[in-house]
């Protein structure tokens, strides 16, 4: 799994803080960036990317498309 | 599951005005990556409803109108009876579907037209604060339901999806949530079957989404997609209705 | 048996005796309009019917919808999508249309609405009646919105207004209500028209929601939550109305030329104040009959040619008054204007008409018997 590349954007201005995606990220990667956007409102930020996968499920919880994930699991 | 996550083509990029973990934003995201998948998005023609997602049309890449509360169903049979190639499709919140709208929601079904329905059912009106709506549970506490929702006083929560299920022109029926990935896409597929009934003219199809309203529900995000599978579901249960 | 229609077609023409609902049903479908969508509702089912018939045979869309409310809302989409639209009803259900014609005067959407009044208020009853002026004149609906609003006096102008109503309605992009009333809707008299009447020609939508297909999305709506946007619109608004006003305003007038005594009267009050005029005249009294053909925009140019010198005005209506409020309005000063009205479904008689006026006439010093 080594040369996998998985690139995950997530939009601080996009984010509402709404937390879904920590929620549904089964490896705990995401966590609050405890700082807060322009809007005012807590933001997520991928803490720990080694752990993330690629899998999606935090995009398919996201009701604002703050993310973006790009992977090409050769 | 290689391969990209992104917006789907038939959004815009329009930051939305619903509230953080609004069941809105999901159900839009699927439905529009369901239309990009069709290849229909220059043949969609929308009608969004009066309440929270009124403004949808800003988020849609596609025509969209407003209809009066209630009279979305009426106003898409006007387009698609003169536009019977064009895909319509209504998205209706509780309120605009279940209560003021209820005889024109019926009444297209019960004439079959070739419409996709898809009814938001958050149990309550969101736009407005909170008001309780034919949806809301009994014993759950609205800004109009202050004693809670109590059956001898307020009713019972409306089943409309089963109502439909008795009209010969209603085809496909299905319930679904969102409280959980794998319900989103679910809810992803239904929709998706929906539109398919419509493209083969073969009658009238609705998707009733379960979805959360954190900010009147009065819990943060996740614990709305906990009452869902919790709570709601026990009124409103899972899966297909009707599929002729 | 229903009597069969004699329709005879000599030089071109055709004509046959008609009700003034269907001749009202025959001018939209001769206008090019393929969507209708009405309720029942008396005394305008005849038209309901008719357009059932008529519109599957020039494969137009016919929907009898749930309520007056479906209706109009059916009209606004099949307008949206480009279509040619109209509903009809009579008062009680043209109350349940106003949110919906407020929403498509609100996203400028063309379509033409009919109404063929009878008694109120409430349920009524279903004489004819004229008592829905203020509705259909002064926005029935919420909001600062107008509709032009034609108002036959005959079977044969059933036809022609609401033939010309659909190029009125695309011309603007606005709402056009026939206000007519049950006698007129239910009564035959002949009609004639060219047996090659074109429908107006009919411009381009490129507003129409037909699909993305090569251009950008389009919206057809009436909210605009920023500030001061709606504020503009309403602005844009006024000057389509006042645009309307200035080239739209029409009046048909009778006798008028040396009158010093003018009745005011439209539809079916028109009709029997000609008679009344004419008897007038045999007594001596100079009398002239002014017929509003559009309410909105009213005729008012037409009105202030005789408010000079001292010319005396009588309203005849089938309500309590409502158009006399406008009479006064323009002439100014409410001593001149007398009324004579009928409600409830009441009809005017022409000798009544003649005997008010000789009252107001004495009143004002000018009786003709002097």
């Amino acid at each position: 799994m080594a040369d996998k590349k998985v690139i995950v954007r997530i939009s601080a201005e996009k984010c509402k803080g709404c937390m879904l995606c920590i929620k549904a990220c089964p490896q705990g990667a995401l966590k609050v960036a405890g700082k807060v956007n322009k809007r005012g409102q807590q933001y997520v930020i991928m803490a720990v990317p080694e752990k993330c996968t690629g899998c999606g499920l935090c995009f398919i919880m996201c009701p604002d498309c703050a993310i973006e994930i790009e992977s090409n699991s050769a | 599951m290689a391969g990209k996550f992104s917006r789907p083509e038939s959004m815009t990029d329009k930051t939305t005005h619903y509230c953080p973990g609004c069941g809105h934003g999901i159900i839009h995201r699927v439905m529009c990556e369901v239309i990009d998948e069709l290849g229909i998005r220059e043949k969609t023609v929308a009608v969004a409803p009066v309440g929270c997602a009124v403004l949808a049309y800003d988020y849609w890449n596609f025509d969209a109108i407003e209809a009066a509360h209630g009279r979305t169903p009426a106003l898409a049979t006007g387009i698609k009876r003169v536009l019977p190639d064009r895909v319509v499709f209504t998205y209706q919140g509780d309120g605009d579907l279940a209560a003021i709208g209820t005889a024109e929601i019926i009444h297209a079904g019960n004439r079959g037209e070739d419409l996709s329905v898809f009814f938001v059912n958050n149990g309550v009106y969101g736009m407005t604060g909170g008001q309780m709506a034919p949806t809301t549970l009994i014993g759950q506490t609205t800004s109009t339901s202050q004693f809670t929702r109590r059956p001898d006083k307020e009713g019972y929560p409306l089943k409309i999806l089963e109502m439909m299920a008795l009209l010969p022109g209603v085809v496909y029926l299905e319930r679904t949530s969102i409280h959980s990935p794998a319900e989103v896409l679910k809810t992803r597929a239904a929709i998706k079957r929906s539109f398919e009934t419509q493209l083969a003219g073969k009658g009238f199809s609705m998707v009733e989404i379960l979805s959360p309203c954190p900010t009147y529900w009065g819990m943060d995000p996740a614990r709305s997609m906990e009452r869902i599978r919790e709570k709601v579901i026990q009124q409103y249960p899972l899966g297909v209705v009707k599929n002729n | 048996m229903k009597a069969k229609k004699e329709r005879t077609q000599e030089k071109g023409k055709i004509r046959y005796l008609s009700t003034g609902n269907e001749a009202c049903g025959e001018g939209a479908i001769r206008a090019g309009c393929r969507f209708y969508a009405g309720y029942p509702i008396t005394p305008q089912n005849e038209l309901t019917a008719y357009m059932s018939k008529r519109m599957e045979e020039e494969n137009g869309i016919f929907i009898q919808a749930e309520s007056e409310l479906a209706a109009i809302s059916m009209v606004h989409g099949a307008s949206a999508a480009g279509a040619r639209a109209m509903t009809s009803s009579s008062s009680p259900g043209i109350s349940l249309k106003q949110e919906g014609i407020s929403y498509m005067a609100g996203a400028e959407l063309p379509c033409v609405i009919v109404n063929v009044m009878r008694g109120g208020p409430g349920l009524g009853n279903i004489s004819p009646a004229q008592s829905d002026y203020f509705q259909a004149t002064k926005g029935g609906g919420h909001g600062d919105y107008k509709m032009i609003v034609l108002a036959p006096e005959t079977v044969q102008e059933m036809f022609d207004f609401t033939h010309k109503a659909f190029s009125l309605a695309d011309q603007y992009n606005i709402p056009v209500m026939i206000l007519a009333d049950g006698m007129l809707g239910q009564m035959m008299e002949p009609l004639e028209f060219s047996a090659d009447i074109q429908p107006p020609a009919e411009p381009e939508k490129p507003w129409a929601l037909t699909g993305a297909r090569g251009r950008e999305p389009l919206s057809k709506k009436s909210l605009f939550l920023g500030p001061g946007v709606l504020e503009k619109h309403n602005d844009k608004l006024r000057e389509k109305h006042d645009e309307i006003s200035l080239r739209e305003a029409c009046a048909e007038e009778y006798r008028t030329q040396d009158a010093n005594f003018v009745i005011c009267a439209y539809g079916t009050a028109a009709r029997i104040a000609r008679a009344s005029v004419d008897k007038l005249r045999e007594k001596g009294v100079k009398a002239g009959l002014l017929r509003p053909v559009t309410l909105w925009p009213f005729p008012e140019e037409a009105l202030k040619k005789h408010i000079s010198g001292e010319t005396a005005f009588l309203t005849v209506e089938m309500s309590l008054g409502q158009m006399v409020e406008d009479i006064e309005r323009i002439v100014g000063d409410r001593k001149r204007v007398g009324f004579y009205g009928r409600a409830g479904g009441g009809i005017p008689e022409e000798d009544e008409i003649v005997e008010r006026a000789l009252m107001v006439l004495d009143k004002s010093g000018k009786g003709a018997r002097k």
